[in-house]
């Protein structure tokens, strides 16, 4: 078989990030700092790193994308954008938990000692964070997620917890409250790829379904109030 | 990018509010119009969740996308252009409807138009009663929109003569119906309960007075409507009385459509247009149906109201526009066009590289 051509997409915190690996080699990596417009930058961002990876879209042979937890609007749009650029090539596309790259970030650039943990903490907005826990595996080259992706506020996380050394953008948003803020502080896709390859490489399940971890705000109608008192609103 | 095709082959992509819409035309014929609908969800709500919106929508885009292939036999590497709705609307469901759109045109290699909801409710037309007549006059009521358009050119002059100035006709429908204890959405249940009423009271005409008419000759105004509606049906209540649901649904709808209909052919008048096109969800009802042709005919102006499924919101009306746009080799839109919630009705497209000159009538 030829060596497969990866895109890796997330937009599950402030960067939207894309990455092209030929094999296990990136071969291309772009981002843009801007929570606020993944619709109109992801796209752009992908074709310029599809061109200065020289791959042509038809040769990309898989998809891997971010599933969050992050900011919804966001998350939606690389998530729809990965199934739908698969759906249209014809090809596969896979899930990674967006955290699970955080981790494998932070391996990648602290190279901290095998078998200690650390925490990935997020920007969930609402004075709330995402977060996880991992350990660095014994070859100290990747992280275990020691549990699923939660959201709540950092003062509830346990003390022991918010201690261990921690990824992302919550220790930056929450000083006070976490122990030691390391590096990275949002998803690079070229870790997401690493994440996603090593995962394809022994058949794990990678489900695309989006990890929102929060209900949809609404509720639902109260009786109609008296249009009889007060006049009502008079035009 | 410019690009003429003689019939081109357009994917155009809706999700501006619950629906997700995939429709696919060649030129002027609609080959299919698939839609994924999460008005279920939104019922017990009384209104469109937008959160729950985007969530279906990314949940249907691709089983939308997929039923739409299938049903028309089209492959998607025969595809000469993708379409899509880049506003206004909910945000949220916008943007799942945009990056979509955005990785097709990018997988594909294919021209991207980004497109106005608005227009794209007049364009439809175009494959039910085939080239649109120049200019035309567009009354656009939904549950978001009430809008008097003046159309010379649908892929790109449309100028507003007029607009809701508080609630869209299709809000309206939806809080009688709850004032009457009728499902939501309401238009179809107040359209049902009607059938067998009476127009036995006099509703608000909303705007219609002299000196509205002189500030506000082609508004509308459904907010004192619903008011009244609501203070009639609670004074009977409060009285002890019945509430002969099927009547106030009758007269509630009278209003509506009578107000909607006298501005629409004014417009027509008053801009010497002799063609009225209605669309959007409220032009499902029968009761405007069958006024607006009464009225036209009386007024000989030729009435163009699309079938049911293709006024309220679907891909099929977004795929006619871009169709039109690659015939009248109009420029492709970038790559980074936006979801703009809030696209003013006379941008027709979006993502151009320099701004279309703006034309407000009003």
């Amino acid at each position: 078989m030829s060596t497969p051509i990866t895109l890796a997409i997330d937009t599950a915190t402030r960067a939207i990030t894309v990455a092209v690996a030929r094999g296990d080699e990136i071969v291309a990596q772009g981002q843009v700092l801007d929570a606020r417009r993944h619709t109109e930058e992801l796209a752009p961002l992908l074709a310029d790193c599809l061109d200065r990876a020289g791959v042509g879209v038809a040769e990309v042979t898989q998809v891997v994308v971010g599933t969050g937890p992050g900011p919804f609007t966001g998350l939606r749009v690389g998530l729809v954008t990965a199934q739908t650029f698969a759906y249209a090539r014809g090809i596969p596309v896979y899930g990674v938990p967006s955290l699970d790259a955080i981790a494998q970030g932070h391996v990648r650039l602290d190279a901290p000692a095998a078998g200690s943990e650390f925490l990935v903490a997020t920007d969930a907005r609402r004075k709330e964070v995402y977060h996880a826990r991992y350990r660095v595996a014994d070859d100290g080259r990747s992280a275990v997620a020691l549990d699923e992706p939660g959201v709540s506020k950092p003062a509830d996380l346990p003390a022991e917890v918010r201690a261990l050394p921690a990824a992302g953008y919550g220790p930056v948003l929450y000083p006070d409250l976490f122990g030691t803020a390391v590096l990275p502080l949002d998803v690079d896709a070229a870790d997401l790829a690493m994440v996603g390859l090593a995962r394809i490489a022994v058949g794990a399940q990678m489900p695309t379904t989006p990890l929102y971890l929060r209900r949809p705000d609404a509720v639902e109608p109260s009786a109609a109030k008296s249009t009889l008192a007060a006049g009502g609103r008079a035009r | 990018m410019t690009t003429s095709i003689s019939q081109p082959l357009v994917l155009g992509i809706e999700t501006s509010c619950d629906e997700t819409g995939i429709g696919i035309v060649r030129g002027e014929e609609l080959l299919v119009d698939a839609v994924a609908s999460s008005v279920d969800e939104h019922a017990r709500f009384g209104g469109v969740v937008p959160e729950v919106a985007s969530r279906a929508h990314l949940e249907e885009m691709i089983p939308t996308l997929e039923r739409a292939a299938r049903d028309s036999g089209v492959a998607l590497t025969d595809l000469d252009g993708i379409a899509v709705t880049s506003g206004p609307g909910l945000a949220g469901s916008l943007m799942v409807g945009v990056a979509a759109a955005k990785a097709l045109a990018l997988a594909l290699g294919l021209p991207l138009y980004g497109v106005n909801h608005l227009a794209s409710h007049v364009a439809v037309d175009i494959v039910e009663h085939g080239p649109l007549p120049e200019p035309t006059v567009a009354m656009l009521v939904s549950g978001g929109h009430s809008s008097l358009l003046l159309v010379p050119d649908v892929t790109h002059d449309i100028r507003s003569l007029g607009s809701t100035i508080d609630d869209a006709a299709g809000e309206a429908f939806d809080k009688v119906a709850r004032v009457l204890g009728l499902g939501f959405p309401g238009g179809p249940h107040i359209d049902r309960a009607a059938q067998d009423g009476q127009i036995t009271i006099d509703f608000p005409r909303g705007l219609s007075t002299r000196r509205d008419l002189e500030r506000h000759r082609f508004d509308f105004s459904f907010s004192g409507l619903k008011t009244a509606v609501a203070r009639w049906v609670e004074s009977r209540r409060v009285a002890g009385a019945d509430v002969p649901v099927a009547d106030v649904a009758a007269s509630f709808q009278e209003a509506v459509t009578d107000v909607l209909t006298r501005k629409a052919i004014d417009a027509c008048r008053e801009y010497d247009v002799a063609a009225l096109q209605i669309g959007g969800g409220v032009a499902a009802n029968s009761r405007l149906r069958a006024m607006a042709q009464e009225r036209c005919d009386a007024a000989g102006i030729a009435l163009r109201v699309p079938r049911r499924a293709l006024c309220t919101d679907n891909g099929a009306m977004v795929a006619s526009l871009g169709a039109q746009m690659m015939l009248k080799g109009r420029p492709a839109s970038d790559l980074s066009l936006p979801a703009d919630s809030s696209m003013p009705v006379t941008d027709v497209q979006s993502g151009l590289p320099v701004t279309v000159d703006h034309d407000h009538a009003h």
